[in-house]
């Protein structure tokens, strides 16, 4: 008597999307200290923004500045040159992430800066940054600004809009 | 040697083991566990009680996985006046301690082979210190410290001449020495200086350990080959009764030292450091040492008879006992401090070993502990009255009682226990938590790998009276001396990534747009990004067959672990991997013309496999013109 095997195949086709879904990715906003070497400790800056147009994060009133601090505006390029235009082109082009033309319009100053602070929980937990996700397919590297250089970016954000 | 006693690889586990070292997805073991990695040449680390290897640190060994001796930056930490030496035989590990406890801030490290101590840095796990000893050979009984860490000390395994001399090897008498070096450390820093060698007679020095409390100024070597044979030593060093424990007054020698009672004599030796700011190795090559010899320097040195080549020199949390090891010894001899003082004072001594006073035995014993078992080896302490021996021959821990010398348990092995280890088991404070017998013969403990087999380590909870077995684990190298300090001491300051902002490398790109290849004649540098996940420039032409190209590889992400990697087709050299932050430098001279694509090594988001480039390497001579970028695409599509 010949013998079948009998044979049950289950083909799991995973689609690899790196941290895709994972909620606990340790998220920090702990500003870099004097040390060359950044230690940290974890925090979750878990403070829900009550408007969620703002994003999640410490930042919940912003206020703007008219006209613009040129030396903020200075900060923010220095920043915007170390840490962001590898990603990103000041222009609406997509290059890694979105192109930072309109970005003012599109997102409240609180939102941008939760996003840029807080990147980890709001990638996991803010739609619009989930949305951004499925878009681009690779989540935006926590590049650890300070209180200070988020602000910084904000301004050269508007200056590249044209705001005052 | 095998053990004796049959035992079946089940045996000794019972009732609730696995619970005690499950550790739970997503939880952390209450102990990190530095094991030295022998003649591997690096440190693992294990986390405990889960017996999970957490990481290797590459110490005295190049590491081809992340680039340590093969990248510009971390080739001088393996120089030495030999050249670069891409390999060691690594043996023991201290922890750095203040007030005699640990304070978890450097790992030291001994290279037996060509003479060497490193320090580890236990807030990033880096090798950051390497010195070299000169006068010296088979650096066995280092790197052990003082209370304070004022000290770390290096003593000879083998005796040699000092000097350049040519002699015969049958001079061993009159013209081999051993030494006892001195290793200050700066209490900020943590740079090490050769502060001082003591010159000793032609021995064997083995294991050393510092006293503590009221021993504090004291530092105890065990010897043995004090027959002074220099060849079959496994007959001819194994002759007398007796060999020594070599109790030295470290603090006298301080002053001696001081009051200019030592000899500088010229002597070459490597001093390795790695500058954190720089992210830059450099090596300095030393030129001079102070010598002290025990004729000039009175009261500095004594020697205690111990019974058969003593391995093990271990002083216990009050620095009142220092029990010997002797391997060979059917008992082992437990020496009072305050006797031993006693006996100085009262010159109760038995003649002198080529000058150096010899105590008297029972002048300076507290006690034998009777039929222990068969080869002692090593001896740790649990903070509550006991101590802990590994018996190499008998294959196990045998616990016993400081206070009566009384043997109260045993517990087997699996096989032939060289060191043994209980966090802080050697300092004033030990955890008397958990115990790790590393063994030295592995046979059937794990499923068989062919001829060579890893090394098995086992864990004890000794909490109770009686020892029980918790936990087997495969190593990897070959463990000797062990060191474990709780999680919580070290967990919180460990670096997550490099401020890009203070990058202090020579050549680091702050940015893409810094993003450059520069030609100085046929030395190419580029200056090159990576970021998730793309490198920038990842198109170079203008590069020939000849040119040697430096590829300085700045991360420019700032978050944790998310290192980028970096590795070049033919390249016959290692890859890198670059951590947040920081710019390491991988070379590559190319003998052959053609296209070589580079990559990210290490999987860093969904599109890594994107993130890749090529170098096109011309003909020599000639004249592709220089040219680089990223995301530039030619609008011709028949160029050449």
């Amino acid at each position: 008597m010949k013998q079948v095997p009998l044979l049950a195949s289950i083909v799991i086709a995973s689609l690899l999307i790196y941290s895709c879904g994972s909620g606990s990715q340790p998220s920090s906003s702990e500003a870099a200290g004097d040390s060359s070497m950044v230690v940290q400790e974890d925090k979750t800056a878990s403070q829900a923004a009550a408007d969620d147009s703002k994003g999640k994060g410490k930042f919940t009133e912003v206020t703007l500045t008219h006209p613009l601090d040129k030396a903020m505006v200075a900060g923010g390029k220095t920043v915007y040159d170390v840490k962001c235009a590898a990603c990103h082109k000041l222009s609406d082009e997509k290059l890694v992430g979105p192109g930072w033309k309109g970005v003012t319009d599109r997102r409240k100053p609180e939102w941008i800066m939760n996003f840029v602070t807080n990147t980890d929980e709001m990638i996991d937990k803010d739609p619009a940054a989930q949305a951004m996700l499925e878009q681009c397919m690779v989540r935006m590297p926590n590049q650890h600004l300070t209180d200070d250089e988020a602000r910084h970016v904000l301004e050269y954000m508007r200056e590249n809009d044209g705001k005052n | 040697m095998q053990s004796c006693k049959m035992k079946n690889t089940a045996s000794a586990v019972q009732g609730d083991a696995n619970s005690k070292v499950y550790v739970a997805p997503g939880k952390y073991d209450e102990y990190y566990n530095f094991v030295s990695g022998g003649f591997n040449g690096q440190v693992s680390v294990y986390g405990l009680p889960s017996g999970r290897l957490l990481k290797l640190i590459p110490v005295f060994s190049v590491f081809p996985e992340n680039g340590y001796g093969y990248s510009e930056e971390t080739k001088a930490m393996l120089n030495t006046t030999n050249g670069q030496i891409p390999w060691d035989d690594q043996h023991h590990l201290e922890l750095s301690q203040t007030n005699g406890e640990q304070d978890g801030r450097w790992l030291f490290a001994n290279a037996n082979n060509t003479p060497r101590v490193a320090r580890i840095d236990l807030s990033t796990f880096k090798t950051v210190e390497i010195l070299q000893m000169p006068n010296s050979a088979g650096n066995h009984s280092s790197p052990f410290i003082t209370e304070n860490t004022e000290y770390v000390v290096a003593g000879t395994r083998f005796s040699v001449p000092l000097g350049t001399e040519d002699v015969p090897i049958s001079s061993f008498k009159q013209n081999f020495h051993s030494t006892a070096s001195f290793i200050s450390v700066d209490k900020t820093s943590g740079n090490m200086a050769l502060a001082f060698q003591m010159v000793l007679p032609g021995m064997n020095l083995d294991l050393s350990h510092a006293g503590k409390g009221p021993s504090h100024d004291w530092f105890f070597f065990s010897s043995y080959n004090t027959e002074q044979a220099y060849t079959l030593l496994e007959v001819n060093a194994s002759q007398k009764d007796k060999d020594y424990i070599i109790a030295v007054n470290w603090k006298k020698a301080e002053e001696y030292a001081k009051a200019g009672k030592g000899k500088k004599v010229p002597a070459e030796y490597a001093h390795n450091t790695f500058d954190e700011s720089k992210q830059l190795a450099s090596s300095v090559i030393e030129h001079e040492v102070l010598l002290l010899d025990p004729k000039d320097c009175p009261d500095m040195i004594y020697m205690i008879p111990c019974p058969k080549s003593p391995h093990g020199c271990d002083l216990d949390p009050t620095g009142e006992y220092i029990v010997g090891s002797g391997k060979l010894a059917a008992l082992i001899p437990v020496f009072s401090f305050s006797k031993m003082i006693k006996a100085i004072g009262d010159k109760q001594f038995e003649g002198d070993f080529q000058g150096i006073p010899i105590i008297k035995y029972e002048a300076a014993l507290y006690g034998e502990v009777q039929k222990p078992g068969l080869g002692p080896l090593h001896t740790e302490f649990d903070g509550k009255g006991n101590a802990y021996t590994s018996m190499f021959l008998s294959s196990e821990v045998v616990k016993w009682s400081l206070k009566d010398l009384k043997v109260l348990d045993r517990a087997p092995t699996y096989y032939s226990v060289g060191h043994l280890m209980i966090p802080g088991g050697d300092t004033r404070k030990p955890g008397g938590k958990y115990l790790v017998a590393y063994n030295k013969i592995t046979k059937d403990r794990f499923l068989p790998t062919g001829p060579e087999l890893a090394q098995s380590a086992q864990l004890y909870d000794i909490s109770g009276d009686k020892m029980q077995l918790l936990l087997d684990f495969p190593t990897i190298g070959e463990p000797h001396y062990a060191q474990a300090l709780p999680a919580s001491l070290i967990q919180g300051k460990q670096v997550k990534f490099y401020d890009i902002n203070k990058n202090g490398n020579e050549f680091v790109t702050m940015g893409e747009k810094k993003a450059n290849v520069v030609r100085k004649g046929n030395r190419v540098d580029v200056y090159m990004t990576a970021i998730r996940s793309h490198l920038v420039p990842d198109n170079i032409e203008g590069v020939f067959v000849g040119d040697d190209v430096y590829f300085h590889v700045t991360n420019l992400e700032q978050d944790w672990d998310i290192p980028h990697g970096f590795a070049i087709k033919n390249n016959p050299n290692a890859e890198l991997l670059v951590m947040p932050g920081e710019t390491v430098t991988l070379k590559f001279s190319p003998q052959k013309q053609g296209i070589y694509p580079f990559y990210c090594t290490d999987f860093c988001s969904a599109l890594h496999q994107e993130m890749s480039g090529y170098l096109r390497v011309s003909p020599k001579g000639s004249n592709t013109p220089l040219k680089f970028g990223t995301g530039v695409v030619a609008d011709t599509s028949a160029q050449k």
